[in-house]
């Protein structure tokens, strides 16, 4: 079972000084699996993606990575590749010599490296020969992660991946992450986007505060029972208000942080309080011409379990 | 809670060889357009400028052997050495080894470079190494472009030394090639600093101006009145000891000294650059140098080492005060008048004189006659005897000397007018620079004063 695993982490705990950043974290990632981290701003995403990549050493605790055991030594186990905090990459090379420094600095001919193939991959062929000092933060973020392709890692660790991609960059890089699962290779990516994590993770791990607050599949997440902000656009206005006050389970949301607009309702509730809320305006002869989440139930959920958690600080 | 760590290196990766990393900071170095441009600067400029020079009408005449270089091309790469050690080496070294670690703060590189390389230690090691060589590329394009423009422009003949006698040529090569290679040692002692620097400074510009920093201190330290031991203790002093070359005998000791305390400040400034290197904590986002840690691992060691090298130099030496003395300056400008005058004679195709019969003798006071003879100063007052074979009289040539605190000297002749009064001799060839009126000169500062 274990050899099936890409990351087994029990108990980490990483202190900077009287700063715990990690306590006590848990962490299972299969091989094969795209791994969601997710947290709030400080909550531990980038030490704990550093003890992944060797980048330091955890305090106490047993990390596997592999399936194989890491010490208090710095250097990642062979096969793991990624990067934290941006990637690194040297501005006064052009994107194929960033690239061959690197694939000689492993040892490897760079002319059988695949350099031409990973650039491919990530969509930067038409400007391999461009010195990485004119990159957009997309751009620099493709060919980080084609930095991390040419070492065909078996665990790809992966920070923000998606910062400053255009929709064709994101295109590239979700089709090269799920090309990599299909393949074998893990991958664990720390993302504030939402949107990114359901279409590529099958599992999160949301850290708050340095701990593990849910850990699990995307759906297990979106399915737990918590009221919802829904914004409601209908015929008449007015009468929806009324409908809604009147309905039980429902709250009218006058404050709902989104751009004042008076055609619009929005209102707190469980899902069985607003399909009665719907039933109610249809036999009102309100027309309903939209009803959505204010925010995604994965990102509500996001929400609710981080705010508990510095709450219970 | 299990609260274990499992044995280390267990999983850890074999870390990329010193020779790969070495082979890629390389290529990082030199694909930064300015280590480029100071790569051509350094391996033409110096040609072009000494060769400009050569021919001027003007010569550096303040400047060690910049008087001689109409006379031969040797002189030029030494007159370049001593700028070199003024001002190109360190801006060089603070340019590549300041700025080798700082780069990586800057670029926001570390972590990348950890993962790739695997090795905190490796990482210094090839770094140093890449800057290392880096520096010396741009020393040899300093000694070689300056030689190339120098004999090709005005020739191989012989070099007047510090002391007025010739050198042959191949002297002249070999002693030139050698001063370039002592002053290897300050320029690595300057690296190590740069390196510390880097290192401890981060981002900080302070980190990539701290060799020129240092030597600009160290240089005023040098033009102040201090005692040779503490002169000596300076790897600055390692810059102008070459001069010692260029006597004869050959001034070894200050040269050797400033050489192992160069060499003692080179290891010990990359030891603590790389204590504080591997030490380091790359998850810490906002890390921006060592900060205080500086002071104490960085400056208070190198303070310690200064004090040491001053004990065991005054100690092992004897050199408590300047070393400027009266016995010796009498002793270095006799010498040198004597090997002067020949050269004088043969310029005026007078019957040929050896030192030995001429039997020069310089009597000097340094300012009023209450003032100890010693010390360095611009009022040394000096009268040179000298005899010739067949003549009853004794010839006389005072002579005004500016002494440096580094024990250099310049003498100025003040008359007679056919001896060293007048700036031109007339030979059958024609007006000549007359080599008696003004020359340079060396006292070696840890000479016994009575030989």
């Amino acid at each position: 079972m274990d050899q099936l695993r890409a990351i087994r982490a029990r108990g980490i705990t990483k202190c900077f000084g009287n700063v715990v950043a990690l306590d006590g974290i848990d962490l299972d990632v299969t091989q094969g699996q795209i791994h969601g981290l997710v947290g709030p701003n400080g909550a531990g995403k980038t030490t704990l993606l550093g003890l992944l990549l060797g980048l330091a050493a955890a305090d106490s605790g047993r990390l596997e990575i592999l399936g194989t055991p890491v010490g208090r030594a710095l250097a990642a186990p062979d096969g793991v590749a990624g990067f934290v905090d941006g990637p690194g990459l040297y501005p006064s090379l052009t994107a194929r010599q960033n690239l061959a420094a690197l694939a000689a600095l492993r040892g490897r001919d760079t002319r059988t490296a695949g350099i031409d193939d990973v650039l491919d991959q990530v969509g930067l062929t038409d400007v391999a020969d461009d010195r990485a000092r004119g990159f957009s933060l997309g751009m620099r973020q493709r060919l980080g992660l084609a930095a991390a392709l040419l070492t065909q890692p078996r665990l790809l660790v992966l920070d923000e991946p998606s910062n400053g991609l255009d929709p064709a960059g994101k295109k590239h890089v979700h089709g090269v992450l799920t090309r990599l699962a299909a393949d074998g290779t893990s991958v664990v990516l720390s993302s504030h986007r939402m949107d990114d994590l359901q279409a590529l993770c099958s599992e999160v791990t949301i850290i708050a505060t340095g701990r593990v607050v849910f850990s699990g599949p995307l759906s297990k997440l979106a399915a737990e029972n918590r009221e919802l902000d829904y914004r409601l656009l209908t015929s008449d206005p007015q009468a929806a208000r009324r409908l809604a006050a009147d309905t039980a389970g429902i709250r009218i949301v006058d404050d709902a942080g989104t751009q004042h607009d008076a055609e619009v309702l929005v209102v707190r509730a469980l899902v069985p309080a607003l399909d009665d809320l719907v039933v109610q305006l249809v036999r009102a002869g309100v027309a309903l011409r939209e009803l959505a989440p204010v925010v995604s139930p994965l990102e509500a959920a996001f929400l609710a379990l981080t705010e508990q958690q510095e709450a219970g600080r | 809670m299990t609260a274990t760590v499992t044995v280390d290196n267990v999983a850890a990766a074999r870390p990329v060889s010193v020779p790969r990393g070495y082979r890629f900071e390389l290529v990082k170095l030199v694909s930064q357009w300015r280590i480029r441009l100071l790569v051509l600067a350094c391996w033409i400029a110096p040609a072009l400028f000494v060769a400009a020079v050569s021919r001027q009408s003007t010569l550096p005449s303040d400047t060690l052997f910049g008087r001689w270089m109409h006379a031969t091309g040797w002189a030029g790469p030494l007159v370049m050495l001593g700028f070199a050690g003024t001002w190109a080496l360190p801006l060089l070294t603070s340019v590549v080894a300041g700025d080798v670690f700082a780069c990586e703060d800057r670029l926001g590189t570390w972590r990348h470079l950890l993962v790739a390389v695997r090795s905190p230690r490796r990482i210094f090691v090839a770094k140093a190494l890449a800057s290392l060589t880096v520096i010396l590329l741009l020393v040899a394009g300093l000694a070689c472009s300056s030689t190339a423009g120098g004999v090709v422009a005005v020739g191989d003949q012989p070099l007047v030394g510090l002391d007025g006698h010739l050198l042959a040529p191949a002297d002249a090569a070999v002693k030139v090639l050698l001063a370039w290679v002592c002053v290897l040692a300050p320029t690595l002692a300057l690296a190590g600093i740069g390196l510390l620097g880097s290192v401890t400074l981060g981002r900080s510009p302070m980190g990539l101006l701290l060799p020129a920093l240092v030597a600009l201190a160290m240089q005023l330290a040098q033009m102040m009145p201090l005692p040779a031991a503490v002169r000596l203790a300076l790897p600055s002093y390692a810059f102008i000891a070459w001069n010692g070359l260029f006597t004869s005998p050959a001034q070894l000791g200050p040269l050797l000294i400033g050489i192992v305390v160069s060499l003692l400040w080179a290891v010990t400034a990359t030891v603590l650059a790389y204590v504080l290197f591997v030490r380091r904590d790359f998850t810490n986002l906002t890390y921006d140098g060592a900060g205080r840690r500086a002071v104490t691992a960085g400056v208070l060691p190198l303070a310690g080492l200064v004090a040491v090298t001053v004990g065991v130099v005054a100690t092992t030496t004897g050199a408590t005060g300047s070393g400027i003395e009266q016995d010796k300056v009498q002793r270095s400008l006799a010498t040198a008048f004597a090997h002067l005058y020949r050269l004088q004679t043969q310029q005026l195709n007078r019957p040929a004189v050896t030192e030995t019969q001429l039997k020069a003798t310089a009597t000097c006071d340094k300012g009023s006659v209450r003032v100890a003879a010693e010390g360095p100063g611009n009022d040394w007052r000096c009268v040179v005897s000298w005899h010739l074979p067949g003549v009853e009289a004794t010839g006389r040539a005072i002579y005004q000397l500016d002494v440096t605190p580094d024990g250099r000297f310049m003498a100025d002749g003040d008359g007679p007018k056919e001896v060293n009064g007048y700036f031109l001799v007339r030979t059958p060839a024609g007006d000549a620079p007359n080599p008696l009126w003004q020359f340079d000169g060396n006292v070696e500062l840890l000479a016994a004063s009575k030989g």
